[in-house]
């Protein structure tokens, strides 16, 4: 039996050595501990806050109590006491002046009803039993039975209903999932268009960086360097002097279209609509992420040695086989890092389809904002942000697999 | 890239093109950039170029877009550019009111991401930090996430900060965050928390560990051997971390929106109202001084990183 070995001071080797490393370990975390606090507070748990939003609407339930309380006592349909409930909480609503709250919030998910709710509580102070009459009386849209179905949806305040209307789909009267009538589809239409214009856009700042890379890897230091700059400067121009420029390219009276015409190229009624499109968007937003795309690229190409290309060639390759069989299979890294890169970047992108788009150029950020900004469908605005998010971040997930986050460099 | 003495005629062909098309993906990288700058001088309120101008016509050029910047928004534009008028101008131009916000609004988040930052990627780059990779996930990802969701999630938590803390939260809330300078300052620091701290964890990589245990070993506190060995050989990559928090911030625009007001209009705001609303050449004027801005900071991030080469003994081929 060996010697237990110890410290100096007599301790066990073994427990000292723990202890010390738990001490290491302690130390590290509380110089991190400090930021991790301060991006908790300040991005982590307002993001989980908006989540919740967007499950969470209490506009109908936090002002309807009585007819809240007897939706989820009695599962039929309306009786004396429903309506009782009604007109009472109506009249408190027209004192409380929360009827356009809950009218909004019934709006949602019916639309047209908002004012039935604004109207009925001006009249609401003289209802006198019987209440179902009186509420008649008021306006007669009150029997309708889809209005009474969707109050009971409204009524639970934690409801998967902005989810729904985010997937473009919808609960009927009875509270089966159906689609929403086809000229109101837009939601997944857009996402889809958000995808795919995101590919676009990964694809030319592929095809247009993967030259410009090679380029800069093979080239004498002294001269990459000096043309390293040209792409590093747009790389740290602000986003809306580029938007701008843009703007000022591709414009009908643009430079762009004035120079084709001078050129002879089109008539002066031929001006190309380069702006206010799917087109804008796609060119504006290929220069302002390509540089994304060519520093990961440039990176990897500079760590492949040009021997094994030479080596190709020298027992028989084509050059088009030396690319295809050695080259590009070596570059994969970089290609996968750049695209996953710029595909995230570009998929959450605001401002510049927002300024160059027009109509057809728009992505989904541009409706969270148009949802958060003028219809003020916070709820909905936070649901489709939602469903962004855990694409984002499957695609963030992905990129830490593939490529390691540790090696996201810049520069 | 030069082409290998054996490479056939249409080898050669392939080797121009290619080089061609670099050419023209460079003019695409740099022209928008550049076409601002000789059009943010014309004389007519247009976006493109006069005959005047292409004729280089003196005529053609002026810099009333310029005066514009500064007289836009105060009192009294037209009197005598004497004291009085600057001071009217540094008050009420609103592209001047607009600087100065930007610019406090960017020290003070750049403070905030740059202190906060150095000390996390410090422990982020020590061998025995636990959960580094989640950590280093979470750190990273205001970068990620799309800016308008951030907006987003900010603008309902600064509305209400404190239902953060649930029920232990004070009665009725604490005031808001929305439309204040701290607001903005703490969404801008957290957007530039991550350059800060790819930028310091990329110069700490390199760093010769060996270099603080020889302190340690002779005598000094790990505070002092922190200051006098390990700082000194970070600082550029410290310093261009708190540049790339700079920049974030100065061109940040979709928070600024969603939880400024009026009050923080900073010069991207100021330019996205421009280019919404009507947009003149002045927009043009603006950007040239930011192209400018940001030909500088280029140059002293790529200075730094040269110097922080030679501090670590690499030599540039």
């Amino acid at each position: 039996m060996a010697e237990i070995l110890t410290t100096a001071d007599g301790r066990p080797l073994k427990a000292a050595l723990q202890a010390a490393q738990a001490r290491a370990k302690r130390r590290a975390f509380w110089l991190v501990a400090p930021l991790l606090l301060f991006v908790l507070l300040t991005f982590v748990a307002p993001i989980g806050q908006m989540l919740v939003r967007s499950a969470h609407n209490d506009g109908f339930s936090a002002h309807m109590p009585r007819l809240t309380a007897w939706f989820a006592a009695n599962p039929g349909a309306a009786d004396d006491a429903a309506w009782e409930a009604l007109a009472l909480d109506l009249q408190d609503s027209a004192v409380a002046k929360t009827s356009g709250i809950v009218g909004t919030r019934v709006n949602y998910e019916l639309s047209g009803t908002r004012s039935l709710f604004t109207s009925t509580a001006r009249k609401a102070k003289d209802f006198a039993p019987p209440y179902r009459e009186a509420l008649l009386k008021a306006d007669k849209d009150w029997d309708d039975p889809a209005l009474w179905g969707v109050m009971r949806q409204v009524s639970q305040a934690y409801s998967g209903n902005f989810f729904l209307a985010a997937a473009d789909l919808a609960r009927d009267a009875d509270g089966t999932i159906v689609q929403v009538p086809e000229d109101r589809r837009v939601y997944v239409n857009l996402f889809v268009k958000t995808f795919v214009l995101a590919g676009v856009i990964t694809l030319t700042c592929l095809i247009l960086a993967y030259p410009v890379a090679h380029l800069l890897a093979t080239l004498p230091m002294r001269w990459s360097n000096l043309l390293m700059i040209l792409v590093l400067l747009p790389f740290w121009t602000s986003l809306l002097v580029r938007t701008t420029s843009w703007m000022v390219l591709l414009q009908q009276q643009g430079v762009i279209n004035n120079m084709m015409v001078a050129a002879g190229i089109i008539g002066e009624d031929g001006r190309i609509a380069m702006m206010y499109n799917q087109t804008g968007t796609i060119i504006a937003m290929t220069h302002i992420l390509l540089p994304f795309m060519i520093l990961p690229l440039y990176s990897v190409m500079k760590t492949i040695p040009p021997s094994y290309a030479r080596a190709a060639r020298s027992l028989g390759a084509t050059s088009w086989t030396t690319f295809r069989r050695i080259y590009l299979p070596q570059t994969l890294p970089g290609i996968g890092a750049g695209s996953l890169l710029v595909f995230i970047l570009a998929v959450g992108y605001y401002i510049t389809p927002a300024l160059v788009g027009g109509a057809s150029g728009q992505l989904i950020s541009n409706l969270i904002a148009f949802h958060m900004q003028d219809s003020l469908n916070w709820s909905l605005a936070a649901a489709l942000a939602a469903i962004l998010l855990a694409l984002v971040l499957v695609l963030y997930w992905l990129y830490d697999r593939l490529i390691g986050i540790d090696n996201l460099k810049l520069g | 890239m030069a082409l290998p003495i054996y490479a056939s005629p249409l080898e050669r062909l392939w080797h121009r093109t290619r080089i061609a098309i670099c050419v023209v993906i460079f003019l695409f990288l740099m022209a928008p950039i550049l076409i601002v700058i000789p059009l943010s001088f014309n004389v007519e309120p247009y976006f493109t170029f006069t005959a005047k101008m292409l004729a280089l016509d003196p005529d053609g050029y002026s810099l009333r877009w310029y005066d514009q910047l500064l007289t836009l928004g105060m009192q009294a534009p037209e009197g005598e550019r004497d004291s009085a008028w600057w001071a009217d101008a540094w008050a009420n131009a609103q592209w001047v009111k607009a600087a100065q916000n930007s610019v406090i609004i960017g020290f003070w988040s750049t403070i905030l991401a740059t202190l906060l930052g150095t000390l996390a990627a410090l422990g982020l780059s020590r061998p025995e930090m636990p959960g580094r990779k989640l950590i280093t996930a979470i750190l990273l990802s205001p970068m990620i996430v799309p800016v308008i969701i951030t907006a987003t999630g900010l603008f309902f938590f600064y509305s209400n900060p404190c239902s953060i803390l649930g029920p232990l939260g004070p009665e009725g809330g604490c005031g808001r965050l929305t439309s204040t300078y701290i607001g903005v300052i703490l969404a801008h620091a957290t957007l530039g928390i991550p350059f800060v701290i790819i930028t310091v964890t990329a110069t700490l990589s390199s760093f010769d560990r060996s270099l603080t245990r020889a302190a340690a070993s002779l005598g000094a506190s790990p505070v002092r051997t922190f200051f006098k060995v390990q700082l000194p050989l970070i600082t550029p990559g410290v310093v261009s971390g708190a540049l790339f928090a700079f920049v974030t911030s100065f061109d940040e625009v979709v928070v600024v929106l969603f939880i400024g007001s009026h009050e923080q209009q900073t010069i991207p705001r100021q330019m996205w109202n421009g280019i919404r609303e009507q947009i003149s050449p002045s927009i043009l004027a603006v950007a040239t001084i930011l192209v400018i801005v940001s030909i500088a900071m280029l140059t002293v991030v790529e200075l730094l990183r040269r110097r922080s080469e030679r501090l670590r003994g690499v030599t540039p081929q």
